[in-house]
């Protein structure tokens, strides 16, 4: 796979770096970042990081560390569908714990492992800005509250149908 | 029914959009702000006594009247839209059904300050409310609210929004500067302060989402009047976002002259605990502020009713008292066990900690592992001697205020809640089953006064 941005990513680097002052491209970095984990499979290798500092004219080191730093960017191959769930205090007492382990009983991974097929994956994360609406999860780019079991069935069925569509 | 000011019109259909929000009276006081002088508006932020809604409490006026204005140097505003703490939702409330009270506040802001260019740093988990914002901003442009010469008054304004990449630490201000530059979110030593070295080195105001959409009501309605809602030095309105053990989480503006009791139980607001349980304890203002139990929550320690403001939560200090913080409010009742809750906000600390002081990365790590443990019931009474000596060491002691954040909330549970601890410790097998329950944590206290 080359690692290359697409045209159309590439027009939005370079808009990104226009938002910031001349000279400060670095400041792109944490948007940038986003745009590569989504087009290189959702994940940061290290050609993948070695690529946005070139396009940014930084050290590598530079995007190391930030990549490192920053709980949204993967370091290791994850599954097409990411379920994130908040298990901090408002999402623990209503019942955050329990619907993690549905989770993971349901897809047969542990937290942090991506099922076989390389379509799951189980994450615990910590508080989203979604307390009123507890238990959650992020999945992409939206969020999935007031989670029940039920309500898992629905949402992996759904992943699987539309990954299905796509293949 | 209390003041909105807020969230008064989000119930409109298509008030998210530029053609409603305008048709409702959205942007009129742009159009008044670029009438006056820039410092006319920063006096009627000083007299609207309007105060940082991020948590701080800091008077916002005076916020902007620090900001430094060195010749031929550029001056920045930077909303701070990276809402982590927990407890706290409120912010995406606002951006997610009306992001044009946002934008429409950082306009007049910006004339004020000077700035020409301003970010809006949001979490990178608000994806879709990062696209609400930027459409919103698309819309206020078109219609000649952004850009060179807005209005004809001869202001340039840009806005853009900044997406973070999942740190807690990016809302403290020196650190969202840090993660704007595209670093590592470490926060800086202060002084320089923003307002003298902010962004890119230039002089910087960073302020709350709330607050800034704040801006927009003070200079309609003037801030004397604005001044005139609430009680002493709590004016104007404060959104709250309530969740825990409560028939109605949800998003609620009061303008802080309620007591904490019509909150939780009356059905304006959180409609009472679920399922007809006893309230046991409330973290009022965001996980960092001290958790009290139900007795202190609602009755200060003079035996006065404890009120929805800054001076009263408050109250009695960290002894007896807590803080309005964010406005994340989260309920316990009676089945909660205060151990594994304060467990889940050490893990939280502990995860969000930059790494940079000691004090805060060792002790973070040190209180998780020891609460775990007595959570668990492999703990000794020890431990509950060792937690507070550890948080006690963290506060006061690192360059941020995170250090403080993960410091208070155990040392409050243990300050009001040891007995629970205790029992933890000496009933190793039954803490596994079952909880120590509401204890006497809601009956009255002899009051001193």
């Amino acid at each position: 796979m080359t690692i290359e941005f697409t045209k159309e990513r590439l027009d939005k680097v370079a808009e990104l770096i226009s938002r910031y002052p001349a000279g400060k491209q670095k400041s792109a970095l944490l948007p940038v970042l986003h745009l590569a984990q989504e087009q290189f499979s959702g994940w940061l290798s290290v050609p993948v990081m070695d690529y946005v500092a070139s396009v940014l004219n930084l050290e590598p080191i530079e995007v190391y560390e930030v990549a490192s730093f920053y709980s949204m960017y993967n370091l290791k191959p994850v599954g097409k569908y990411i379920f994130e769930v908040c298990q901090t205090g408002p999402c623990m007492i209503n019942g955050s714990d329990e619907i993690i382990n549905y989770i993971s009983n349901k897809l047969n991974i542990k937290v942090g492992e991506t099922t076989s097929d390389g379509l799951f994956t189980l994450k615990t994360v910590e508080c989203l800005g979604a307390c009123g609406y507890a238990p959650m999860m992020q999945l992409g780019k939206i969020y999935k509250e007031h989670l029940t079991p039920e309500k898992v069935d629905a949402i992996v069925e759904e992943c699987r149908a539309k990954a299905a569509i796509n293949n | 029914m209390g003041i909105k000011l807020l969230i008064d019109k989000i119930n409109i259909p298509g008030i998210k959009t530029y053609e409603v929000y305008r048709r409702e009276g959205g942007y009129k006081s742009v159009e008044k702000a670029l009438k006056m002088q820039p410092a006319e508006i920063t006096e009627e932020v000083k007299k609207s006594g309007l105060r940082g809604r991020g948590g701080a409490g800091f008077p916002t006026g005076l916020k902007w009247s620090f900001l430094a204005k060195p010749e031929g140097v550029p001056r920045y505003l930077v909303v701070n839209a990276d809402e982590s703490e927990p407890g706290t939702f409120k912010d995406r409330y606002l951006m997610e059904f009306i992001p044009h009270i946002l934008i429409e506040g950082i306009i007049s802001s910006s004339y004020a300050l000077g700035s020409n260019v301003s970010y809006i740093y949001i979490r990178g988990e608000y994806h879709w409310i990062s696209e609400i914002l930027e459409e919103a901003i698309a819309e206020a442009k078109q219609n000649g609210w952004l850009g060179k010469n807005i209005q004809g008054s001869g202001f340039d304004c840009e806005i853009y929004v900044h997406r973070g990449a999942g740190a807690y630490i990016c809302g403290e201000e020196t650190a969202l500067l840090e993660s704007l530059e595209g670093k590592r979110g470490n926060p800086r030593i202060k002084p320089p302060f923003p307002a003298v070295k902010g962004a890119w080195g230039c002089p910087t105001v960073v302020n709350n989402v709330e607050t800034i959409a704040a801006v927009g009501p003070i200079l309609n309605m003037g801030g004397e009047e604005y001044a005139k809602i609430g009680v002493g030095k709590s004016t104007g309105t404060k959104l709250i976002s309530a969740c825990g053990n409560i028939n109605k989480p949800g998003i609620y503006e009061i303008d802080m002259t309620i007591s904490v009791e019509e909150f939780i139980y009356s059905e304006e607001y959180c409609g009472g605990i679920a399922n007809g349980k006893k309230l046991k304890a409330c973290i009022a203002g965001g996980s960092s502020v001290p958790i009290l139990p139900a007795n202190l929550l609602l009755t200060t320690a003079k035996g006065e009713k404890r009120m929805m403001n800054y001076e009263s939560l408050s109250d009695g200090g960290f002894a007896t008292g807590t803080m309005m913080g964010s406005g994340g409010f989260i309920v316990l009742d009676e089945d909660q066990c205060i151990v594994r809750h304060t467990y889940t906000l050490a893990r939280f600390y502990r995860h969000e900690s930059c790494g940079q002081c000691s004090p805060c990365r060792e002790g973070t790590g040190w209180m998780e592992k020891i609460l775990k443990n007595i959570e668990t019931g492999k703990g000794t009474l020890a431990d509950i001697d060792l937690l507070w000596d550890i948080q006690r060491k963290i506060e006061g002691n690192t360059i941020c205020p995170l250090g403080d954040a993960a410091a208070w909330p155990v040392a409050a549970a243990i300050r009001h809640f040891r007995d629970e601890f205790e029992w933890h410790v000496l009933n190793p097998e039954k803490c596994l089953t079952e909880n120590y329950g509401l204890a006497n944590y809601a009956e009255p206290l002899a009051t001193t006064a």
